[in-house]
């Protein structure tokens, strides 16, 4: 299949940046869409372009690296699945795309497609952890959790950080990728301990970094490639409202 | 020089212990006096990073990612081993170190196996109270099962994701000593050169890889937690940008390397499909535990899977071995399915696949029961190849996935050069010519939990140390060469793209590197991987700048490693001149088709010695000894 794509172009931080069109031909649709893209890449270089930059790396929807806005859909359009899991399959012959950078503020361009999310790194190192020195853990089964809590902290869990949720909100809210994180650790045992203070101390730093309030659309649950329930978002604010009373 | 494995002395069940008591320690106000630089921040770094801040030494960790959370150690699926025996099928550290040294074909240290088994307990108990979410039985305790390879189930799992948990745990501890500033992190940072003075490595050069700058880091060791060199294929179920530069330029300074040539081949990958294929896609082999491998009897029958009736199939695993069935192990798996599939027997478009069939399993237990266990790889494999695996058979091929050889290093986890470190699958240890399913997180995190924090002490106090800052001569110079390196890639300008180049050079390990070896297939490689060397370095075009982000920068330095690292490997399966584990010489087989070993003349660790571009490696061989579990040809009938 052949494609007209208009992909966002800029060389640095500082540059203005601007939309740029491209024709990717002779494309398998049982390629990804970061494959398509290669394929384009190495027609650039070949002819002595600077190819286009973008994050990348495990190319199995785990690692979180890649993600861009394909058609104003983060990840594109398909439900559950990252930019490198996406099949060019569930495109048709002759499509225009448009290809932009995730976009928030504590998200800047640092080239082309390839963002800064180190913020949601800052987040979690103000308190998305358990504080846990290595050596002297109790036995593993020493605390039987009931399979459903478990369950439910995993469903948390999958989060691959991949900033769609900022991406996808018409605010910029971090809400989704917190909630996750605050509602794995405080739904087990062994998060209790700092519980309240990891809420206040994690929101604190969202605030911190520009990201926006839940703008409650629930766009960040449609867009999440881990699916994650818009309930962590809940679960978070109760979390919050207890931490500041008690 | 020679080999010294400083394997301690004493009974194997207490060498470890004996060891950490002889070992020196640095006093605890002493230790914020050591400066440790860890590169690589997967599951071995990030456990070793925020482990060794614990104890209260500093320390400043980097990677090339933009975050710890990236590192391919993310993408693990099965499981990790240890001997809890909690499913009361007769497990213990014996057993685990029993199937540790068998699997890898009697190519691994017996001791450091058998500590790797011992603390590996330790592992899953430091990572649920990280909070990592393992799978339960309804009772609340953890749920095991077994995996390819063995016959107890001691796999802890988190659903199909759990390096991904694993990973998560790690770098959350990273990240709360990032926090409290008892660790400096440097993201995007790729480390080009190892720094030496006074024959100790005392740093690190790496270029930022967003602003192009070479920057200079110093500490009085320095840890390689920088993964494995699968890539060297170009196909492989590798990340991306998984390299091997780290270590291959600390090779080039003087850390031998081991055992090149055992590489994995995974099993249960998502075959290729395409010319314009990046990387291939593994599905855990967990699936084994309940697919049922098989192709048509007959050659080029076109019916669909579901059409062939049981008579018409052969489930040649089964056939082949009854007791262990479609569990053998990974190297056996891989070699039959090339094999059959060489024979034509092959299905799909290509004919390079076979059927992992789940319909006895679904008839069995229902689709629920699936899905609860398989879910997320089944929706994968639905979406990378448009099939519903719920309704017809997967197919199957394998694919490059792990290497078990590395930088050689003792049993302190040091390499040739004293105070570089190199853990996890960068370190050529533990799993001798064969990795078992399951045993990369563990060894990965044994390493950096349990291991270095101890073994960075001993080397920490044992030392003197010259006082050097970061405008010392050593820094200067390997900054100047460096840059030079850089400049000489930029300058070529030829015609041919850095992608080119290293697909080609996949090709070439594939077809004659590959699954099966002989004689004359390696002898070409190395000729035709010199040849494509030489073009590389006069063809190669590496468009954009140096002095800002630049992938095709990045990408062509880590071909032109892998242009050097690809000819050592075959040098190293030439010459082994035996089948052991993943390294398989057809000239070496028995008559049923199976690894022939040669105990008398191969029983070593091979560990080669950088002589310059192009020139023949120094080859030092470390004997190994098998004290208690006797070689025999593995038979898994």
């Amino acid at each position: 299949m052949n494609l007209t794509l208009r992909i966002w172009r800029q060389k640095s931080r500082t540059d203005k940046g601007k939309l740029v069109d491209y024709t990717a031909r002779d494309i398998s649709p049982d390629a990804s869409f970061l494959e398509m893209l290669d394929v384009l890449n190495a027609d650039l270089a070949k002819r002595g372009e600077d190819p286009i930059a973008f994050d990348h790396d495990c190319r199995e929807g785990i690692c979180g690296s890649c993600g861009m806005m394909i058609n104003g859909r983060a990840h594109g359009p398909q439900k559950g699945v990252s930019t490198c899991e996406l099949r060019m399959r569930h495109f048709k012959d002759g499509d225009r795309i448009v290809v932009e950078p995730f976009r928030a503020k504590p998200f800047p361009v640092i080239k082309d497609l390839v963002i800064d999310r180190t913020a949601f790194d800052r987040v979690m190192q103000a308190g998305g952890f358990v504080t846990v020195k290595t050596g002297g853990s109790p036995d593993a089964n020493a605390l039987p959790i009931p399979k459903q809590t478990a369950d439910e902290a995993f469903d948390a869990a999958t989060c691959i950080g991949c900033g769609a949720c900022v991406a996808a909100c018409k605010n910029g809210s971090a809400m989704l990728f917190v909630a996750a994180k605050v509602s794995h650790l405080s739904l087990l045992p062994q998060g209790q301990a700092e519980r309240k203070q990891r809420v206040r101390t994690m929101v604190a730093q969202m605030d911190a970094e520009g990201f926006g309030a839940c703008s409650n659309t629930y766009a960040c649950e449609a867009e999440c490639p881990k699916e994650i329930s818009v309930s962590t978002i809940a679960r978070m604010n109760r979390e919050f409202l207890l931490a500041c009373l008690t | 020089m020679t080999l010294d494995a400083k394997i301690p002395s004493g009974p194997i069940e207490k060498k470890w212990d004996q060891h950490r008591f002889g070992m020196k320690l640095v006093n605890p106000a002493n230790k914020r006096k050591y400066h440790i630089i860890v590169v690589g921040t997967g599951l071995a770094g990030s456990s070793a990073a925020a482990s060794l801040a614990d104890l209260g030494y500093q320390v400043t960790a980097l990677c090339y990612h933009e975050s710890p959370r990236r590192a391919h150690s993310i993408a693990a699926q099965g499981g990790i081993n240890a001997p809890k025996n909690y499913s009361n099928d007769g497990d213990s550290v014996w057993r685990l170190f029993y199937d540790t040294v068998k699997g890898g074909d009697y190519r691994a240290r017996e001791p450091n196996v058998y500590r790797l088994a011992q603390v590996s307990g330790s592992i899953i108990d430091q990572c649920v109270a990280q909070g990592v979410p393992f799978a339960r039985e309804y009772g609340g305790l953890l749920d095991n099962r077994s995996f390819g390879g063995v016959q107890v189930a001691r796999t802890f799992y988190a659903r199909g994701q759990t390096g991904q948990q694993l990973l998560l745990g790690a770098y959350s501890q990273l990240s709360r000593h990032i926090g409290s500033g008892t660790v400096k992190f440097h993201d995007r940072r790729e480390m080009l050169d190892v720094v030496i003075i006074d024959g100790k490595a005392r740093g690190i050069i790496a270029r930022n890889l967003v602003t192009g700058q070479l920057e200079r880091y110093i500490g009085h060791a320095v840890v390689l937690a920088t993964g494995g060199y699968g890539n060297v294929f170009y196909l492989s179920t590798m990340a991306k940008a998984s390299n091997a530069t780290a270590i291959w330029r600390a090779h080039k300074k003087g850390a031998f390397f081991g055992n090149a040539c055992y590489t994995q081949i995974h099993p249960t990958c998502i075959p290729v499909s395409g010319k314009y294929q990046s990387k291939l896609t593994l599905m855990s082999e967990s699936l084994r535990n309940d697919g049922r491998i098989w192709v048509p009897k007959t050659k080029g029958d076109t019916r669909r899977p579901d059409q062939i009736p049981d008579e018409d199939r052969d489930y040649y695993l089964e056939r082949l071995y009854p007791s262990f069935g479609n569990l053998v192990p990974r190297d056996v798996a891989s070699r039959r399915a090339k094999e059959i599939c060489d024979k034509g027997f092959g299905v799909g478009s290509t004919g390079m696949a076979v059927y992992l069939d789940f319909s006895d399993a679904v008839k069995r237990n229902g689709k629920p029961w699936i899905e609860e266990k398989y879910g997320n790889l089944f929706d994968m494999y639905h979406e990378i190849t448009g099939e519903n695996p719920y309704a017809v058979p997967m197919r199957i091929y394998p694919a490059v996935h792990y290497t078990m050889g590395g930088l050689w290093v003792d049993y302190n986890l040091m390499s040739t050069i004293p105070g570089l470190f190199v853990l996890g699958e960068a370190n050529f240890s533990d799993h001798g010519a064969n990795r078992l399913g399951a045993s990369a997180l563990m060894q990965g995190l044994a390493d950096g939990y349990f291991i270095i924090p101890y073994t960075i002490g001993d080397y920490l106090a044992g030392t003197g140390f010259q006082s050097a800052d970061t405008s010392h001569d050593g820094f200067i110079a390997v900054e100047q060469a460096t840059r030079a390196s850089v400049k000489r890639l930029m300058s070529i300008r030829g015609t041919r793209t850095v992608d080119e180049f290293h697909r080609a050079l996949g090709d070439i390990m594939w077809e004659k590197v590959g699954m099966a070896r002989n004689s004359e297939s390696l002898k070409k490689a190395i000729d035709s991987i010199r040849k494509l060397r030489d073009e590389f370095w006069q063809d190669v075009n590496v468009v954009g700048t140096a002095d800002g982000l630049n992938n095709e920068l990045e990408r062509a330095g880590r071909v032109a490693d892998f242009l050097e690292l690809g000819e050592l490997l075959a040098r190293d399966a030439l010459h082994r001149e035996e089948s052991c584990g993943g390294h398989f010489r057809e000239e070496y087989q028995t008559a049923d088709g199976e690894a022939l070993r040669n105990d008398n003349d191969f029983s070593y660790v091979a560990a080669w010695e950088f002589a310059g571009v192009g020139k023949e490696p120094q080859l030092h061989k470390e004997p190994l000894a098998f004290e208690h579990v006797k070689p025999a040809q593995r038979s898994y009938k």
